[in-house]
């Protein structure tokens, strides 16, 4: 290769590795902040500060959907299946909230260390299959993620 | 190989070739575009959960696909021009970046349009969606810094460095549901093991991708021909071209 070329192919492998270093450190040093939520674990492990707006992020447990009678509050937990985040939102839920499903909720924990809600997101999932399929993974006892239940 | 190569620096043996393939692809594509679209959208089962907002992976996941891999042939393209001068390569990566930006707006759009229905939420700041609007910015941006300069050749230079420098956030957005925790689901597609999305519906979504992935080359072909007579117009090729095109 002419020489001329060679050191333009090293400047450019230079520039490349060299972003690549710099956007790596910054991403590194940011991870944290780059989660969009705090799984309820780190949450009962004191890693969230309390009073100051935060996500979390879990499974809704089953069973743990209550509803009240006269108004849109509900209140549910939040899971990782370590800790579980207890939740309170006043106002509409996605379609596609559930129990078993992923949720993300934001609000801030209070001094009882309940997530006061302003907002309910429903996390999908990667499995995407039509209904029939589904009712014939569930009557061979396997769950939608192909686990046995 | 090597002639192949050397070939491909020749603006009319390039714009000839491309106007062949042209010819032969556009078609193609518009028929595997048309069939995957009416596969996706009609004749497959709705989703057991999102029932029938989940058929808009069938322009998202292609659109956003794409615009990556377009991406790295935008790099790629920078960088042989920046080594070995070729002005090709130059046209190629100018040629690149608007369809790019198309490409990532439609994914962002089309994802923000499905987010709301089964998130709930039209716009999230996730690891994911924020990377993806960061590529929107980094074509937009190679797109007004060719422009930004008079001197092409300084302009193809500056554009090379900031499209080598973006492609570190490929992988950022492409791992970034594994790495992080985010609200966007991880990949359905495993090249690895089996995909998490049922065969009947990844059917038509293979087939739209590789749709794109020819729309993608006919749109950079037919913007590379543009480009290519802009520059040579003053050159004889260009003007036996366009006196043959008044005749006929």
């Amino acid at each position: 290769m002419h020489p001329v070329r060679k050191q333009r192919l090293l400047l450019v492998l230079f520039i490349v590795l060299f972003s690549s270093a710099a956007i790596g450190l910054v991403t590194y040093a940011l991870r944290g902040n780059i989660n969009l939520f705090f799984p309820p674990a780190e949450v009962a492990a004191g890693m969230a500060p309390p009073g100051q707006p935060i996500r979390v992020g879990g499974m809704v447990a089953e069973g743990s959907v209550r509803r009240s009678e006269d108004s849109l509050l509900v209140r549910f937990d939040l899971t990782d299946f370590q800790a579980s985040v207890p939740v309170e939102y006043e106002g509409i839920l996605p379609d596609l909230f559930d129990e078993g499903q992923g949720a993300v909720a934001s609000g801030r924990l209070n001094a009882r260390g309940v997530l006061e809600a302003t907002e309910v997101l429903a996390k999908h999932d990667e499995n995407y299959m039509p209904p029939e399929v589904a009712d014939a993974l569930e009557k061979s006892g396997y769950d939608h993620k192909g686990n046995k239940q | 190989m090597w002639t192949f190569f050397h070939k491909l620096g020749s603006p009319p043996w390039l714009y000839s070739i491309s106007g062949t393939i042209l010819r032969w692809l556009l078609p193609i594509t518009l028929v595997a575009l048309a069939a995957g679209i009416v596969w996706g959208l009609l004749f497959t089962a709705p989703d057991f959960r999102q029932g029938n907002s989940y058929r808009i992976i069938y322009i998202h996941v292609p659109a956003a696909v794409v615009a990556l891999a377009g991406y790295y042939v935008m790099a790629i393209a920078g960088a042989i021009s920046l080594i070995w001068k070729m002005k090709m390569a130059d046209v190629a990566m100018k040629a690149c970046a608007p369809i790019g930006a198309a490409l990532t707006f439609i994914a962002l759009v089309t994802g923000s349009i499905w987010g709301k229905p089964t998130w709930g939420t039209w716009w999230v700041w996730d690891a994911r969606i924020t990377s993806m609007l960061i590529l929107l910015f980094l074509y937009l941006g190679v797109v007004a810094l060719y422009e930004a300069y008079d001197n092409k050749e300084a302009a193809g230079k500056a554009c090379a460095v900031l499209s080598l420098v973006g492609m570190v956030n490929i992988p950022i957005i492409y791992k970034s549901v594994d790495w992080w925790y985010s609200l966007h689901q991880p990949a359905s597609i495993k090249f690895t093991g089996e995909s998490s999305i049922d065969p009947s519906m990844l059917y038509p979504l293979l087939l739209m991708i590789s749709a794109f992935y020819a729309l993608f080359t006919c749109c950079l072909l037919m913007n590379m021909r543009a480009e290519l007579l802009e520059r040579e117009a003053r050159t004889n090729w260009v003007q036996r071209l366009a006196k043959q095109e008044g005749r006929s």
